[in-house]
């Protein structure tokens, strides 16, 4: 099943309650997904800075140190910002490649959710309201989020198997459905140096999008790309540093619903996701056609 | 008027309620408060009661309705009025997919658009939408009306059985063994007779055109015993 939500900020003012406003909703989304959660969270830049999200089963032990010993490798200082299972580490923009770089070389149990200028993502087993709550998802703000409540269906329940996915820098998608292709194009994608993390399905789909963008293609040129490459069900949502898609496959069997207004545009797995948003009432509430892209940009 | 609010009375106690009502009941108009999308809002009523269902609801609002005159008013989400027997659901808003699905009876009434899938399978339900309906609309269509104002999406009546489809506005596409069939006099009349119960006066039924079953698919052909 899975359920998704989205929110796409439009009025700064509503900036600071995006984290309030995502975890109300997740929190709708519950039954949808009991199994883990997720969410991205796009905040405000910071100039010259990129900020890595990473995660460790064993956040103790493999948290201790690692500002230093990434500060010695990378001969400046970092920062780190410790949440639960996740941190978060800034470091000079320019050094963000070297910092992956070496977290995969010496800190083997450390996993990389994100890494991008703006992007935060958090996910873990678990209901989805404790998930938000672990991570303090309502005080957060920023332009846009995507969350994600997962009912697994094509991989293991696991940290790492929930979603949203990133696969490029400020990237990221979470998929509600099962796609029936994803073997052969993962193979394609690899053979085209494209790397992964897990077997889930969401994953290739994910780094099929950010392939597509590597190639000069805008988030909505991508998606409309996806529709001929990607066999099965799905409904995606779809986040960049300034852009927020969503697309359903031609069957459109998974569900969908949008609003709009003047401040916001939103997504929910079911109209429960968008009951608490402010101006609800008068916002132009629609169903997302199957095979036609919807993208905004700021 | 029994008043109640689904902010503070659980789903559950509100449709033992209403499941509690039978013909002759006293309490003929309910209304129900705050459904904000939750699912199952009055479905399997059984008694001639009124119901006004004040926002949009989630899955199967109102479904498997005998007898009740249900208004939605805001939209529905997936499965309303399914399996309906007897009675009406008006849907102010819009209905998402397989809206009436299975229905055996009764009138669904859709003022809004109807996404993908409306009517799946209907038997003996009468449906009419006010705007447009989505793809694989009347997918294996037994019995029954359904009528659009609007235009229908891709494959519609795919598969169909003995439903006749109205569609005013445009057809992307008919599904296999759907065809455009004549509108003889009985037909104007009895559609006449559904936009009547439906409250439509704006529209003729001059405008519309039917479609049906060409009865190639469901009923057994000679010539293709080879293909058994």
């Amino acid at each position: 099943m899975c359920g998704i939500v989205g929110l796409f900020i439009k009025d700064k003012a509503l900036e600071p309650r995006l984290g309030e406003l995502t975890a109300q909703m997740l929190a709708t989304m519950c039954e949808r997904g009991p199994d883990s959660a997720g969410f991205a969270v796009y905040g405000a830049p910071e100039s010259g800075k990129a900020k890595l999200t990473v995660q460790s089963a064993d956040a103790d032990k493999d948290f201790a140190g690692l500002d230093a010993a990434l500060s010695k490798t990378l001969g400046v200082p970092v920062e780190f910002d410790r949440k639960s299972t996740h941190a978060v580490i800034t470091v000079p923009a320019d050094k963000a490649d070297a910092a992956r770089a070496a977290i995969k070389a010496n800190h083997p149990g450390v996993r990389i959710m994100s890494a991008g200028e703006t992007i935060e993502i958090y996910k873990e087993v678990g209901w989805p309201t404790d998930v938000s709550e672990q991570f303090h998802l309502k005080e957060m703000s920023g332009s846009h989020a995507i969350g994600h409540t997962r009912m697994a269906t094509e991989s293991a329940v696991t940290t790492m198997g929930a979603h949203p996915f990133s696969t490029g820098a400020d990237q990221c998608l979470v998929h509600n459905g099962s796609l029936s292709n994803h073997n052969s194009l993962k193979r394609k994608l690899k053979h085209d140096g494209m790397t992964f993390e897990t077997e889930n399905d969401s994953e290739v789909a994910a780094a099929y999008l950010t392939w597509r963008m590597n190639q000069g293609m805008n988030l909505g040129q991508a998606l409309e790309k996806s529709l001929d490459d990607l066999d099965g069900f799905f409904t995606f949502v779809v986040g960049t540093k300034n852009g927020f898609g969503v697309i359903r496959d031609p069957i459109a069997c998974k569900p969908a619903v949008m609003a709009e207004t003047d401040q916001y545009v939103a997504f929910g797995s079911e109209y429960r996701a968008l009951a608490g948003l402010p101006g609800i009432d008068k916002a132009k509430i629609w169903e997302p056609e199957p095979a036609t892209v919807y993208f905004w940009e700021r | 008027m029994r008043t109640i609010d689904l902010a503070v009375t659980p789903l559950r106690e509100l449709n033992s309620e209403l499941h509690r009502q039978s013909d002759g009941t006293n309490e003929a108009q309910w209304e129900i408060l705050n459904p904000r999308g939750q699912h199952a809002v009055a479905v399997g009523v059984d008694a001639p009661i009124k119901v006004a269902v004040r926002g949009p609801v989630g899955y199967y609002g109102g479904g498997m309705n005998k007898k009740a005159t249900i208004t939605i008013h805001g939209s529905a989400g997936p499965g309303v009025a399914e399996n309906m027997m007897s009675g009406s659901v008006v849907v102010k808003g819009d209905a998402s997919q397989y809206a009436g699905a299975t229905g055996r009876g009764g009138l669904l009434v859709i003022e809004g658009n109807a996404a993908s899938r409306c009517g799946i399978s209907m038997k003996g339900i009468d449906i009419v939408v006010r705007g447009n309906i989505g793809h694989m609309s009347a997918f294996m269509a037994q019995s029954g009306h359904l009528v659009v104002l609007g235009n229908a999406g891709d494959a519609l009546g795919d598969s169909i059985y003995e439903a006749k489809l109205f569609v005013r506005g445009s057809v992307k596409s008919l599904g296999a063994d759907c065809i455009e069939k004549e509108m003889r006099p009985e037909h104007h009349q009895h559609l006449a007779t559904l936009l009547d119960k439906a409250g439509i006066t704006d529209v003729k039924t001059s405008e519309f055109k039917r479609y049906g079953s060409a009865r190639k698919l469901y009923t057994f052909n000679i010539d293709n015993a080879d293909a058994y």
